[in-house]
């Protein structure tokens, strides 16, 4: 018996040393959530599509590799990346420090600021006192929900949200007196549909990298340096040849890359 | 695994573990003062009066308590009816339909323990108190009632730890209760077993107590069963 | 009031795999539970102390903390395990893998117990007797022990299995596409939710019934021949 053990473990580290050399990414397994108009939902049939698809497809085209969409909630992107249920993070994902100290990013793939939304009259001007008290809705553990908790997590009532739609049915039944989102997702997914008629954006721009790190890029597991090489410089040949003016200009009249 | 997140955030576990407390305690003392009486009801004869109380009871029964949650806060939130009138006060409030949602939820449960208990008293006793000449609510505080209340203490602990791991799904509503906190320390910092695990640890350490609360509460009540 | 707006055959096949999903986890809960109840009861006290401690711990945790605890950290645990012993492939835990794992666990320790008051309400002299006459020990399980436990286990295997099903409804919240998601899903697309959830509850309550029927007419099978005291 025991030499059965011995002789298995023997076998399986000369079987795990032959997996040192460099994987060959020929097909690259992508974590998306699906819950994000207008960068990543699904369709009425059942199909993922959006900005981030787009971009994720067009990357794997640059580079000649399969691109498998796997979807997972926002909560469990990164556990499920580290544990190797997929090989990278394309979710509007932003850039920050707390993040990068379990993962790596590529370089920025679009970066738009967040903004706070409000029912249409009922705040005249920003500031901090006028959001003195009032019950704010943010995506749990997002860029928003670090940000709000951070600035003014003392004067105002923050409630968390595992999705955006959530959030949304929240905001227009009025248990929410504002919200903060990415000012894309929130005018495609809420503003823009008639649900949204009543609110309106209040407030400047949300930018600060402290919170809002360096725009949103594609997660990938600390070791993987090669992949991230891939799709860097994935990112730049789309950026060169057009691809991504085609893809950005389906879904944005405007530029969504920042400088 | 790296527990020195959760000792810097262990702010954010006593709220919920404040909100928790709070919510299943409330959610157990409503729920058992309406039982109380509708339990008796339920063991009339008349079926006007014992037949609302089962249907009641057997929706609140036959449905998972997340569904019911789920139709209380999403669901009123869609009239427009309740939205303008001042019940929306309430409803507005994830604490206030939490509440709402589990004290239903309890009362049903409640409801059926103390009727079971109710209709197992001996029937010696209950057709001694007649032939007293007791009247039904003298008989219901001084016979039934008393020795219904033993009867039904070991099904109605039951009932608490039930509602004391229930009450975990206030989470899903935006309430930060201890499952609540958990999950924003997951969140964050992406470290679900050190957050889940502290978690069960809170679940754990309330259980324990309260079961042996509990006991002494047996010990004292079943004192004429003791044998020595 | 009920327009489903089209969403019906989702919801109807969310209720589909909420069926799948209780029966599955039946089969393992009440494997566990055999096995649990039999450690239980045994001398060894290895076998006990583990048993017991599994009943406690799972009757001490809310079944969602279990959930998250399994989706978020299982994945993580098994994908560690695998490369130790040299699988570098990623092992995947699917959802419902997670869901009918989870839920059969904690069931298990349900199951135990009232396996356990069950063999126990068997007279011991019966089994005695068995053995005395020369029966092997699983020839006393199958004929003496196992019919009359039965009888003894179906009011608590009964409950346990409406309250399993009522439980299946927190996968929604590990991303499960049962009923309740699918509810979920069709209640943001409309801005119904009261019309969705209300249409899930129905379901639930008929299932319900027809588990209720169901245990009622095993209970009358059984208690064949049985006078109650």
């Amino acid at each position: 018996m025991k030499k059965l053990l011995v002789s298995l473990i023997i076998l399986s580290i000369i079987l795990s040393a032959g997996n040192i050399f460099a994987k060959d990414w020929k097909k690259i397994r992508v974590g998306v959530e699906g819950a994000y108009p207008p960068f990543s939902f699904v369709t009425p049939d059942g199909k993922l599509d959006g900005f981030d698809i787009d971009i994720a497809k067009a990357l794997g085209k640059a580079v000649g590799a399969e691109i498998v969409l796997v979807t997972m909630d926002w909560d469990g992107l990164i556990p499920a990346l580290l544990a190797k249920k997929y090989d990278c993070i394309i979710a509007s994902m932003n850039i920050t420090e707390e993040r990068k100290k379990k993962v790596a990013f590529t370089n920025k793939y679009y970066q738009t600021p967040a903004k706070f939304v409000v029912r249409k009259g009922t705040i005249k001007k920003f500031s901090t006192a006028a959001l003195k008290g009032k019950s704010i809705g943010v995506q749990r553990a997002s860029t928003n929900d670090t940000y709000l908790t951070d600035n003014y997590g003392s004067d105002v009532i923050v409630k968390r949200y595992g999705s955006q739609d959530d959030l949304y049915l929240d905001m227009s039944s009025g248990r929410l007196d504002m919200f903060v989102a990415d000012s894309i997702a929130a005018s495609d997914g809420f503003l823009k549909k008639p649900e949204g008629k009543d609110f309106e954006f209040i407030g400047p721009d949300l930018v600060d990298p402290r919170w809002f790190g360096a725009g949103s890029g594609i997660a990938v597991r600390k070791q993987d340096t090669e992949l991230v090489n891939i799709l860097n410089a994935a990112i730049d040949k789309i950026r060169a040849d057009g691809t991504y003016k085609k893809i950005q200009g389906k879904y944005f009249d405007f530029n969504v890359y920042g400088e | 695994m790296d527990f020195s997140i959760i000792f810097s955030n262990l702010d954010i576990y006593f709220e919920g573990l404040k909100n928790t407390l709070i919510l299943v305690s409330i959610s157990l003392a409503i729920g058992l003062i309406f039982a109380i009486p509708l339990a008796v009801l339920r063991t009339s004869k008349n079926l006007f009066v014992s037949a609302p109380i089962q249907a009641y009871v057997y929706c609140f029964r036959g449905t998972p308590l997340l569904v019911q949650m789920f139709i209380i806060y999403y669901g009123m939130g869609q009239f427009e009816l309740i939205k303008a009138s001042f019940l929306w006060i309430f409803f507005k409030e994830a604490y206030f339909c939490a509440l709402f949602a589990f004290a239903l939820n309890s009362c049903a449960y409640t409801i059926e323990i103390i009727r079971g208990a109710i209709e197992n008293t001996p029937h010696g006793e209950v057709e001694a108190a007649k032939a007293a000449g007791m009247s039904t609510f003298l008989r219901f505080r001084r016979i039934i009632l008393p020795s219904a209340f033993r009867r039904a203490l070991p099904s109605y602990s039951n009932e608490i730890i039930f509602m004391l791991h229930g009450s975990s799904l206030a989470s899903v509503i935006t309430i930060v209760d201890i499952t609540g906190a958990a999950r924003i320390v997951n969140s964050r910092f992406y470290s679900p077993y050190e957050a889940f695990l502290t978690a069960a640890v809170f679940y754990m350490s309330i259980t324990f107590i309260i079961v042996w609360l509990l006991k002494k509460l047996e010990f004292k009540w079943y004192a004429h069963l003791r044998r020595e | 009031m009920l327009n489903l707006q089209g969403y019906g055959p989702s919801i109807l096949q969310g209720t589909i795999l909420t069926m799948e999903l209780c029966l599955a986890s039946l089969v393992i809960a009440t494997f566990l539970g055999i096995i649990t109840a039999f450690a239980k009861l045994s001398s060894n006290r290895t076998l006990n102390i583990t048993a017991t401690a599994y009943t406690t711990v799972i009757r001490g945790i809310p079944d969602l903390v279990l959930m998250l605890l399994v989706f978020f950290g299982g994945q993580i645990f098994i994908n560690q395990l695998g490369p130790m012993v040299g699988y570098e492939e990623y092992i995947d835990i699917n959802p419902f893998v997670a869901g009918v794992s989870t839920i059969g666990f904690i069931f298990g320790a349900y199951m135990a117990e009232t396996f356990r008051g069950a063999i126990l309400a068997v007279p011991g002299g019966q089994l005695e007797a068995g053995s005395a006459y020369g029966m092997s020990r699983s020839k006393v399980f199958y004929r003496i022990l196992l019919p009359q436990m039965v009888r003894h286990a179906i009011p608590g295997f009964g409950n346990n299995w409406l309250v399993l099903m009522k439980t299946t409804a927190l996968v929604s919240i590990i991303g499960l596409n049962d009923m309740v998601r699918m509810a979920g899903f069709a209640a943001g697309a409309t801005r119904r939710p009261f019309t969705f959830y209300l249409v899930v509850a129905i379901n639930y309550l008929i299932l319900t019934s027809i588990s209720i029927l169901i245990l009622n007419r095993l209970n009358k099978k059984y208690s064949a021949g049985f006078i109650k005291d």
